[in-house]
């Protein structure tokens, strides 16, 4: 019998079909893994079936043991039984385990918090779930995993049934993920479900019981853990052809122009580097494309050799045959460094200025004198990039918050132009937005290698990392795992040194 | 393809001057005329400059992302210096001048100093600030009024332009201004960029040049243009400038509007956030030497709650407390309604604690209308 089930769901955001007639079903007590590659659609499934997309605002049907749901709220899911446990964990840092747990639920007599009762209650809870620590210690006294473990107790004391982890073992040491799935498979014999998003197919193939593929928004299909085997996943998840969306041209690889040896970034007082032991060489005229799962390290690595983070950084880094140390962007910038945030609203624009603005704040050196900026000159430089880019805008003195996605993205590469670059780096340089506008990037690209920039093109959508890039590095958990030439690079080898399957770098 | 000059309204401003002439025309018809007299007109400008010049660099502190509430202490603190260095040692005025804003700067670095490079928020800082600057005030002055100044320094807040020097300035300013608009053509002409009508840009001049003439020929009915005004519209017309046309200006409305997109942009956020505290300090140390002037004396309590004066015009002014947006035009203009509020219900003798409670209430009835249009407009 099935706990669960949602029935053809359709989820749409303005401009993209999230979800496309999705169906998913769990049997009652078992361990279902949820797999697909980033922007398939398993967290819009999960949000619709919390309530944090509210029913209305999606069609089809969710069936909680055969009786149709319709979620306002996430308490309305949760008073159902269904719980779902986020990456960056929800609990109060600063509040006792007990009081966490009883969040918005606390045990009271008279009106007044029952404190006996409530720490009582809690240990019950945390002897549950493996455990044996006092429920009156500080949250913020407790390791990740030990947090993870919290939140499940949390769950559990809400009489939940359905359990969601969202990458619970992402930022998890060895051990604890030892632990942690000890404490599932403990579930299950309660009777206790648990739906399991990870992109880690050896986890998933030793977790669970049963496995689900979305692509694109769509369901491809549920299989029996023996019934599939990891590379049987990959396939279902890749599953696409690659159309000839990709303008790719034979680049004219030239002389380094970028080197990093033994690179890592150490933020403030952080013992864990955000990149570890990095080594690679960009050529001029070079695209070279890095792939990874999310949280692998790529947009810190571009961060940190941008000069993004404050902190210190080891091993050495060369520009075009010169030492280069990281200090600030201001200094990337004059070094020809140029990055494209993956975040433009907040990384890249400052929203409530207009699109000249925007364009000439990292060049402002180039139209003032003295420091005083030429107007003119500013109006002029604009528009030249705005008619190379095609930036679709009233006028030069519109606000960027209100452009669409595309044109934003647009005056963020003309600022990064006006700049000059020598070395650009394109952190998922077409996330959300559209064809036409990719594929004006994508000519771009060539454009600049022609000129003999050298790319580093960091990308979660395959087919692009595939199309666009001469070589392709694969990073996982800060690292480099290996590097694919244009002729090996293909999603399956992609995913697998993405999804920490061996290391193939050894072999060639 | 030329860029379309676009002759969009700045609904901000025409609200507020709408918003002030309405003020005004009441005031006027409830106190039979006397409320734009010349001699009440020099009197208003007259009290409307000290919170006018806080109010220009409070708009560089709250558009960076800031506040400073420690601007009435560290005003009352260097006017009590100014006093200090000349009733008690008898130091003359140039030199008392320049020691004062030196000591407000240095103020200012400190500040600054804790803000930028220390993460303190501001608004701690600077409260603190405010009990460090009035404590070390009462405690050089030992609590005693300092006075007199003498004639020369009484000039900063007393005196007038003579008539003569008076018109020679307002030419002078509106040959500037024609020369300015022909610039900008020239050089628009010469990167081939579209041009407004000649009409459109020798009229806004033409209509400047006009109210400003007006304005100077009230005051000169009077006694003429007050220094401190003078001040005022010296430092309110540099700062507009650095606000607008150095890549100084740019920076602060870019870290205001977004600080890490500004930081990536290769923006030193650091040094910029210092030199806004230091620039508030050497305006608040103007301000406090117009005030000293103006009473001939420094006293302990001089410039208490002035900092709520000046966020006030400030706000009012359309300034957003998020920081990124607002004009020091506003600003001021902000400040002349504050100010225009205080002498109209005093000329009609209305008891003091209603102007707290109006002023109060404009203050958030102009917040609240900012709000609601920013919300039409965006949906």
């Amino acid at each position: 019998m099935s706990i669960l089930e949602m029935r053809g769901i359709t989820k749409e955001f303005p401009g993209v079909k999230a979800l496309d007639n999705v169906n998913f079903k769990v049997k009652k007590g078992e361990i279902h893994a949820l797999c697909g590659e980033n922007g398939a659609g398993k967290s819009t499934l999960m949000k619709v079936l919390s309530g944090v997309h509210p029913h209305g605002t999606y069609d089809g049907k969710i069936l909680i043991n055969d009786k149709e749901q319709n979620f306002q709220t996430i308490r309305d899911s949760e008073n159902a039984g269904v719980t779902i446990i986020y990456q960056e964990l929800a609990l109060v840092k600063d509040m006792t385990i007990a009081e966490n747990i009883f969040l918005g639920n606390e045990p009271t007599s008279n009106g007044f918090i029952d404190w006996e009762t409530m720490f009582y209650e809690a240990n019950k809870w945390l002897k549950k779930v493996g455990l044996s620590i006092e429920s009156n210690l500080k949250v913020s006294n407790l390791g990740i995993g030990q947090q993870q473990l919290i939140e499940i107790a949390k769950a559990l004391s809400k009489n939940c049934e359905i359990i969601i982890m969202d990458e619970p073992t992402a930022a998890l040491a060895e051990e604890e993920v030892e632990i942690l799935i000890n404490i599932l498979h403990q579930l299950r014999e309660d009777g206790i479900t648990v739906i399991y998003i990870s992109h880690k197919l050896k986890e998933v193939m030793r977790i669970s019981d049963s496995v689900t593929i979305l692509r694109d928004g769509q369901t491809i299909g549920t299989k029996g853990i023996d019934e599939i085997d990891e590379s049987g996943i990959i396939s279902m998840m890749v599953g696409r052809e690659l159309k000839d969306l990709f303008p790719y041209e034979n680049n004219k690889i030239d002389e380094v122009i970028l080197k990093l040896d033994g690179y890592s970034f150490f933020e403030h007082k952080s013992k864990k580097p955000v990149t570890d032991d990095v080594s690679l060489t960009l050529h001029k005229g070079e695209v070279l494309g890095i792939g990874g799962l999310m949280g692998a390290g790529r947009t810190e690595l571009a961060t940190s050799l941008f000069g993004g983070y404050e902190g210190k950084a080891e091993g050495s880094v060369y520009i075009d045959g010169e030492k280069y140390e990281v200090k600030g962007p201001k200094e990337a910038i004059d070094k020809g460094l140029a990055y494209v945030s993956e975040d433009r609203k907040r990384y890249g624009l400052v929203l409530g200025m207009d699109v000249a603005k925007n364009t000439t704040m990292a060049s402002l050196g180039q139209i003032s004198s003295l420091s005083f900026i030429n107007q003119e000159r500013e109006i002029w430089e604009t528009e030249k990039y705005n008619k190379k880019m095609r930036v679709k805008t009233p006028s030069l003195e519109t606000k960027v918050v209100t452009l669409s996605g595309g044109n934003q993205q647009k005056v963020v590469l003309s600022k990064w132009l006006m700049s000059g670059p020598k070395i650009l780096i394109l952190d998922e340089p077409t996330r959300g937005i559209d064809v036409g506008a990719k594929q004006e990037i994508y000519k771009l690209i060539n454009e600049l290698t022609a000129q003999g920039v050298g790319i580093i093109m960091i990308s979660s959508e395959l087919p692009e990392l595939l199309g666009m890039s001469d070589r392709v590095l694969v990073m996982a958990d800060r690292k480099i795992m290996g590097e694919l030439s244009k002729e090996e690079a293909n999603q399956e080898a992609i995913l697998k040194l993405a999804t920490g399957g061996e290391n193939i770098e050894e072999s060639h | 393809m030329k860029n379309r000059i676009s002759f969009k309204l700045d609904v901000r401003a025409y609200t507020l001057i709408i918003a002030l002439i309405m003020i005004f025309v009441v005031f006027t018809i409830l106190t039979n005329g006397d409320f734009i007299s010349s001699r009440n007109i020099t009197n208003l400008s007259r009290q409307m400059t000290v919170i006018g010049i806080l109010a220009v660099g409070m708009t560089l502190i709250i558009v960076a992302g800031h506040i400073d509430l420690s601007v009435g202490s560290l005003l009352g603190l260097t006017g009590g210096i100014a006093a200090i260095l000349q009733v008690w040692y008898g130091w003359s005025t140039f030199p008392v001048i320049i020691v004062t804003i030196l000591a407000g700067i240095l103020l200012g670095l400190w500040q600054g100093w804790w803000v930028a490079y220390k993460g303190v928020p501001a608004f701690i800082v600077t409260l603190g600030g405010m009990m460090i600057f009035r404590g070390i005030l009462l405690g050089i002055s030992g609590g005693q009024t300092v006075a007199p100044m003498n004639e020369s320094f009484r000039v900063i807040g007393q005196a007038y332009i003579p008539y003569v020097i008076g018109y020679l300035l307002t030419a002078v300013l509106i040959v500037f201004a024609f020369i300015m608009v022909a610039r900008k053509r020239k050089r628009r002409q010469k990167l081939d960029l579209a041009l407004s009508p000649v009409s459109f840009d020798y009229g806004t001049v033409i209509v400047f040049s006009v109210l400003i003439t007006l304005f100077v020929y009230m005051l000169n009915r009077y006694h003429g243009i007050p220094v401190p005004l003078l001040i005022l519209l010296v430092i309110a017309g540099i700062f507009i400038f650095v606000s607008k046309n150095t890549t100084f200006g740019r920076h602060i409305y870019a870290i205001g509007g977004n600080p890490e997109a500004a930081k990536l942009s290769g923006i030193n956020i650091k040094r910029n956030i210092l030199s806004v505290f230091v620039i508030m300090g050497a305006l608040s140390a103007v301000a406090g030497m117009v005030l000293t002037s103006r009473l001939n004396a420094g006293t302990v309590s001089a410039g208490q709650m002035y900092e709520l004066d000046a966020i006030a015009a400030v706000v009012i002014g359309g300034t957003s407390l998020m920081g990124g947006v607002g004009t020091i035009v506003g600003s001021i203009l902000g400040a002349l309604i504050m100010a225009s509020i205080d002498n109209g219900m005093s000329m009609m003798n209305v008891p003091p604690f209603w102007q707290y409670i109006v002023k109060g209430m404009i203050l958030i009835l102009a917040v609240w209308l900012d709000i609601s249009s920013k919300k039409k407009t965006a949906s």
